[in-house]
Formats: C-alpha cells, structure tokens, sequence
C-alpha cells in the first residue's frame, strides 16, 4: 500500500530531494513538495522537515522557517496525531516550534561535522523505529554545525523516563562514548520523540543512508518503519 | 519613535565554544589577564511607538518570540530616546524564571 509523503522545501533546504528520492524512488511511496508558504498538506499522511540550511541559518538554525506559513499546519497536523520527521535542520524547526523540547547549539567543537556515524535504537516503541531491533546499530551520515543537543535536568529527566530517546550516537559494536559523539551532545542524543510520540526529531540523516550505492542502506530501515505504521 | 539594541547571550550555565576559543587565542596572544570570555549577538532595531512602556513591551515580546531562544539564550536590551540616551534598560537574566528590570 502506498502512501502520500509531503516534503516541505523551505527557502536553505537541501535534503529535500535526498527525502524525495528514499520515500519515492526507493521505497515507491507517493511522494509531493509543499512549499514553505503553502497553507495546507494537499493530504499527506507523513510530513518530513528536511536537512539544509533555511534562512542562511540566521539568527539560530530553525528560528525563521518555523514561523513560515506551512508551519501552522504542521504544528495542527502534529497535535492531532500526524506523523512527522524532522531531520537535522528539520530537527532543529521542530525545537524551535516547540513540538520537541531542548535546543540544538553550536557543536562543541565549533566544527561542521560531515561524516558517517552509528546510531544504536534506544526504543522501538516509536512509529519510526516499530521495524527495527531494540539496540540496532544504523550506519547513517550527519552534516551538520549546530547539533549539540541540549535539554536542561528536567527535560532529560522526562525524556529518559518516557522512553523518548530514539537514537544514541554509538559505536559500531553499540558502546555509547565520548568518541562516539560527534557534536557534543548531551548523554549522545541523536534523536528523540513528543510525548505523543508522532514527532520525530533526528540530525543524522537517515534518507542519505537508503540504498547501498550511498554507503549504507540502514536509515531506509527507519523510513520503512513509518510506512510500515500506516499499513 | 525609540531605538533599542538588544543583547542575545548564552545562559551562563551554557558553554559558549566561540567564547572559549577566542579566550585560548588570546591568551596565545599573551592576554593572560584576560578571561571569562563570553560572545553574543547584537541587535538594532527602530520602535514605531510614542509611549516608552509599550514600545519596552514590543521589545520584550519580541524577544521571547523569535530574537532569543528561552531555553538557552538571556536577552537584555536598552531603549535609546531621539537623543541617542538611554532611557530604559531589561534584562531577562536573573534567578530561574524570574526577570530582573531597572528603569533609568
């Protein structure tokens, strides 16, 4: 059964045609562009906000497109249920929208970090990650500069006793350590979900690890899982 | 009409990297005696408005909904008169979940 898939484009992004591509051509789903100021979905059943760079990154990663037009209806579409991906700039919308609590800061080495990573699932009790194992191991890609995850005690605390981190960067046998994160993040948080958990925020990049030609075909795993939630 | 530059800084408990990259270049440069270095970002902008309170309001607001991110940014701004003086001062640092503001 296919499914309609709307990718929004803001004015920066640049993984949009990467998500296109991995829903479209290599999980054959049905897959359309809305547009930054388009006032509705036309219908999709699975909303992604993509990597990229919206606004130049002005003033913070996220801080403007989240105020664009197809946002209201994104927030709408989130509360009531629907699911949504948001990743690495995607990550950072939602944050700064605040359907996902925590922040996104500079990388705490001050460096742009471009490189293949591994993820280890922290809970399969998410749409996203419904089809994978608990403590998989994902080869995925990040690129990104501003992805120091940052949650104060409270908003940890939450996120650890609901069940709410997805991902941890790890190593590839699944160790979760120092060298291991990329960015700084605190307690190696590569992704999490809303309480509802229909809100997925990730940096790396599981739509340019869909097919082995990429280098990895573990993230087409996770856009599975979300497809596989709907049938 | 007023004027207001406005503040965005990392919260003190945050580590701000470019502060302290800049501090280790600096002290490559022999300014020993100088540290806590902390950076931010400034913001001008023109308030369409006669009356002080509210155009201190429009600031404020303005802060808290797009210039500054509440989770990890504190903002504090002065409201400059057509003579350039400031007339106003707000900080929204201070204890947790509490504003501090001086009028002067």
């Amino acid at each position: 059964m296919t499914h309609k898939v709307g990718v929004v484009v803001f004015p920066g992004s640049n993984c949009d045609r990467d998500a296109f591509n991995a829903f479209g051509s290599v999980l054959n789903q049905e897959v359309e562009f809305l547009w930054h100021k388009d006032t509705n979905l036309n219908g999709a059943e699975i909303v992604v906000l993509p990597g990229g760079f919206s606004y130049g990154d002005y003033l913070r990663s996220g801080a403007i497109a989240r105020f664009s037009p197809i946002m209201n209806e994104v927030i709408k579409f989130a509360e009531s249920g629907g699911l949504v991906m948001g990743i690495c700039n995607g990550f950072q919308v939602l944050v700064e929208a605040g359907l996902l609590p925590g922040a996104l800061l500079r990388n705490a080495n001050l460096k742009f970090a471009c490189k293949q990573v591994y993820l280890r699932v922290e809970t399969t009790k998410t749409p996203f990650t419904s089809g994978l194992g608990q403590g998989q191991i994902l080869k995925v890609p990040i690129a990104h500069g501003d992805g120091n995850y940052y949650a104060d005690e409270t908003t940890l605390k939450s996120l650890q006793d609901n069940d709410r981190i997805v991902f941890k960067y790890s190593t590839s046998d699944g160790e979760i350590t120092q060298e291991a994160n990329p960015n700084g993040s605190i307690l190696n948080i590569a992704g999490i979900v809303n309480k509802k958990r229909n809100v997925l925020g990730m940096m790396p990049h599981p739509e340019r690890a869909s097919e082995e030609i990429l280098g990895s075909a573990s993230g087409a795993l996770v856009l599975k899982s979300v497809i596989e939630t709907l049938n | 009409m007023f004027k207001a530059i406005v503040k965005v800084t990392l919260k003190k408990k945050i580590l701000d990297p470019q502060g302290k990259a800049i501090q280790s270049s600096l002290h490559n440069l022999d300014f020993s005696k100088l540290s806590g270095i902390r950076t931010g970002k400034n913001i001008e902008l023109s308030i369409d408005e006669a009356d002080l309170e509210r155009a201190k309001t429009l600031v404020q607001s303005a802060c808290g909904k797009l210039l500054a991110n509440p989770v990890t940014e504190d903002y504090e701004f002065d409201i400059y008169d057509g003579t350039g003086i400031s007339v106003l001062h707000f900080s929204s640092q201070g204890k947790v979940g509490a504003v501090r503001e001086s009028v002067g």
